[in-house]
């Protein structure tokens, strides 16, 4: 069991949460990935390591409230525990030798773009981070992300309530016109990724994102998170996260996603019947 | 043997051979020979004293048959119903040669069944040396790991299982239906090894969330053994593969068998309840998820195979029990490609083909009849062709010696090339049996024994 040691509302269905796991917490990497299982009945969900701290043993993640997985997590705090963290796992991100680099966090997103562009600019990168979100109280990690050594933060949000009113991709598109940027990372849903990838790519900018396909056991062994990259199939969980941006068949990733949408709308139907916050 | 109906089991996951009663066992006990100088054991992967268990049900002393079965097998209820025993044992029983050998696998389970059916108190637990002082890490708790860590605990060694999973067996657990191995089984015997003194760490992913290395350094283990398996799922490559409805078989298993998704809502792992359901393989693996597919409610299942039925690396029993439940078999059909429509299976494409001149396995190689292609309507397809082994533990484990295939290279007793270490089953001879891999797990522990006692301290 893994007991749970912090948890905090970052918005009405954005969620943080702290969990003791002092092995996982030792060797947690920017970029990678755990395995969540509440309890015996629940399924294994996959989610990003936000922050960890190797030396107090614990790990953070902050999740969307989605389904019933998320739904049931959002009511747990100190004092409850999870049947199973299992991790780290993927392949940690590339933080070394990317010159001036531009992290692209939209939405959720942003939970990985921080522990990213941490490490990047450690590693003696030029760091620009892009945070964005449908409207200003989306956004996370606001402070967080100002108290890193960045050469610039950039907000935009769809609705202009908070920094510029804009998409990720139009400062993204502005830096790769003014040659300002070497790579760009972006993580985020599927579509903002695609988006991304594709405005480096027309600058010849290399943009390698984070994909979030469906997982069952998280250590190759099954296959549900297959991806195309290039015409050949990947495991998102052995050979990635992590991905060329400009090869990833983007159209086959969202629609593998959608696979069990009405199985995930009837299970959290029937647990918003019985559990306490009546949404 | 008693068998649930085919009609009534294809509808369940409750187990199909119901095993012997006593009054069975006795009798067919009875027919065995006690044959002079017994060819049945040398059958056997692990030589269990067969002679010698089998006459202890012949005089109804079931606990000491338990303790012969134990001496030479850990998981004597898991073997008695997943071995080959028709291709091990009872070929080389004397019976066998003018009519039907001695059902010595039934006989085996009969034993093993009465064991667990037994208060925990009275189990059979094999006696264990007084401790040695060294410390044994074992990678899996797959049938490899888990009689590996039992022979070891046996020799008096403090043993230490890791499990990636959140529950222990492996293949016995995720791999392996309900219908053909009960789960409370597999929990019982792996029960046991813990009575030893077995511990068993779950949720531990060695290779990332602890090394090789690591193991053996930081973390005081004096010998490990990798039995981490082959659990590497292998696809056709064939266009369509990544539209939903298509699985690995290992993917389709483990979410009913693992994550229980038959009982999805109340288990929270979805599963695709296809009606039509294309099965590829020819091994057990296959006929384990044509038979899931059944029992999941599929109206038609196809199993599609390259070759003929005499071909088909598969149990004959298991062949039997899916054509039994309904399985259509279409022999001599390989697949060329998945149709779908919005980003589901609607179908799979095949390729008629025939048999011509044997290849390298010795069986003759199917051959595509040109311009045969028919499509076979469907909206879901399993691929069941094989696995190879995983690389998340070679990865950080660069000094490990691999097989040009990625396996881990062994000698005879399971050393590789790094002192200490030792590895067995699947993941040093590719995906096998069972049995097998129980083997090279006993065979790996003898052989850490002597290595421990044998250092320098």
């Amino acid at each position: 069991m893994f007991p749970i040691v912090h948890a905090r509302q970052l918005s009405e269905a954005v969620f943080e949460m702290g969990v003791e796991a002092p092995r996982v917490a030792r060797k947690a990497r920017a970029g990678q990935f755990f395995m969540l299982r509440i309890d015996e009945d629940g399924e294994r969900i996959p989610l990003t390591f936000s922050d960890w701290s190797a030396e107090e043993g614990w790990i953070r993640f902050i999740f969307m409230r989605v389904g019933k997985t998320t739904h049931k997590l959002s009511h747990l705090g100190p004092g409850d525990s999870l049947a199973d963290i299992v991790g780290p796992l993927g392949i940690p991100t590339h933080t070394e030798g990317l010159g001036r680099v531009a992290v692209i966090g939209g939405g959720v997103g942003a939970a990985v773009a921080y522990p990213v562009a941490r490490a990047m600019a450690e590693a003696g990168s030029d760091v620009t981070v892009i945070l964005g979100a449908r409207n200003a109280d989306l956004l996370i990690l606001e402070d967080e992300f100002k108290a890193l050594p960045l050469t610039d933060l950039v907000i935009t949000t769809d609705d202009g309530s908070a920094g510029r009113k804009d998409l990720v991709t139009a400062p993204l598109k502005e830096m790769c016109e003014a040659k300002a940027i070497d790579n760009s990372m972006a993580i985020g849903p599927a579509i903002m990724m695609k988006f991304c990838a594709a405005t480096a790519k027309e600058h010849g900018v290399p943009c390698v994102v984070s994909l979030n396909p469906i997982m069952v056991d998280g250590t190759g062994m099954c296959g549900a998170c297959r991806v195309s990259v290039a015409g050949q199939t990947k495991f998102g969980c052995v050979d990635g996260p992590d991905f060329d941006g400009w090869e990833v068949d983007f159209e086959e990733l969202m629609s593998r996603q959608r696979v069990y949408n009405d199985e995930e709308r009837l299970a959290d139907a029937e647990y918003s019947k019985e559990c306490s916050c009546r949404l | 043997m008693p068998e649930r109906d085919a009609a009534e089991r294809r509808a369940t996951f409750g187990e199909v051979a119901f095993g012997y009663d006593e009054e069975l066992a006795r009798a067919e006990a009875e027919r065995c020979l006690q044959c002079k100088n017994p060819t049945c054991i040398e059958g056997c992967p692990v030589n269990i004293d067969i002679k010698s268990f089998i006459g202890h049900i012949i005089e109804g002393e079931y606990a000491d048959g338990v303790a012969v079965l134990k001496e030479r097998n850990a998981l004597p209820a898991v073997c008695g119903r997943v071995c080959p025993q028709e291709e091990q044992c009872e070929i080389a029983c004397v019976l066998s040669r003018k009519g039907e050998p001695v059902a010595i696998g039934r006989l085996e389970r009969f034993l093993g069944d009465y064991d667990l059916a037994c208060d925990l108190e009275h189990r059979c637990v094999p006696v264990v040396a007084p401790p040695t002082g060294f410390r044994c890490a074992v990678v899996g708790s797959g049938p490899a790991g888990l009689a590996c860590a039992g022979e070891l605990a046996r020799l008096g060694h403090s043993v230490t299982v890791f499990e990636s999973l959140h529950a222990p067996g492996g293949v016995l657990t995720y791999g392996i239906p309900e219908f053909r191995l009960p789960k409370d089984i597999v929990q019982a015997e792996i029960d046991m090894l813990v009575q030893m003194g077995v511990e068993i760490v779950l949720d531990t992913v060695v290779g990332a969330t602890v090394t090789l290395g690591e193991l053996l350094d930081e973390e005081g283990f004096d010998s490990v053994f990798i039995g981490n398996g082959a659990g590497l799922p292998v696809f056709l490559g064939v266009p369509g593969e990544n539209l939903n409805g298509v699985y690995s078989a290992n993917e389709f298993l483990t979410r009913v068998n693992l994550m229980r998704a038959y009982e999805f809502p109340h288990a929270d792992t979805p599963m695709w309840r296809g009606r039509k359901v294309a099965v590829i393989g020819g091994g057990n693996v296959a006929m384990d998820s044509a038979r899931t597919a059944l029992r999941l409610g599929a109206t038609e299942v196809f199993l599609v195979y390259r070759r003929t039925e005499d071909e088909m690396p598969a149990r004959r029993e298991e062949v039997h029990h899916a054509r039994e439940e309904g399985v259509e078999f279409k022999m001599l059909c390989s697949p060329a490609e998945v149709v779908g429509r919005d980003g589901f299976v609607t179908g799979l494409v095949a390729t008629r083909m025939e048999l011509g001149e044997p290849d390298e396995s010795g069986r003759r190689a199917p051959v595509c009849v040109m311009g045969s292609e028919f499509e076979i309507e469907c909206d879901t397809v399993v691929v069941a062709v094989g696995t190879r082994a995983n690389p998340l533990l070679a990865q950080t484990a660069p000094d490990l010696e691999l097989t040009s295939r990625g396996y881990i290279a062994t000698d005879d007793e399971g050393a590789t090339n790094i002192p200490g270490v030792f590895a067995g089953g699947d993941i040093v001879t590719g995906s096998a049996t069972v049995i097998l891999a129980m083997g090279a797990g006993k065979r790996s522990a003898g052989a850490m024994d002597g290595w421990l006692k044998g250092r320098k301290r």
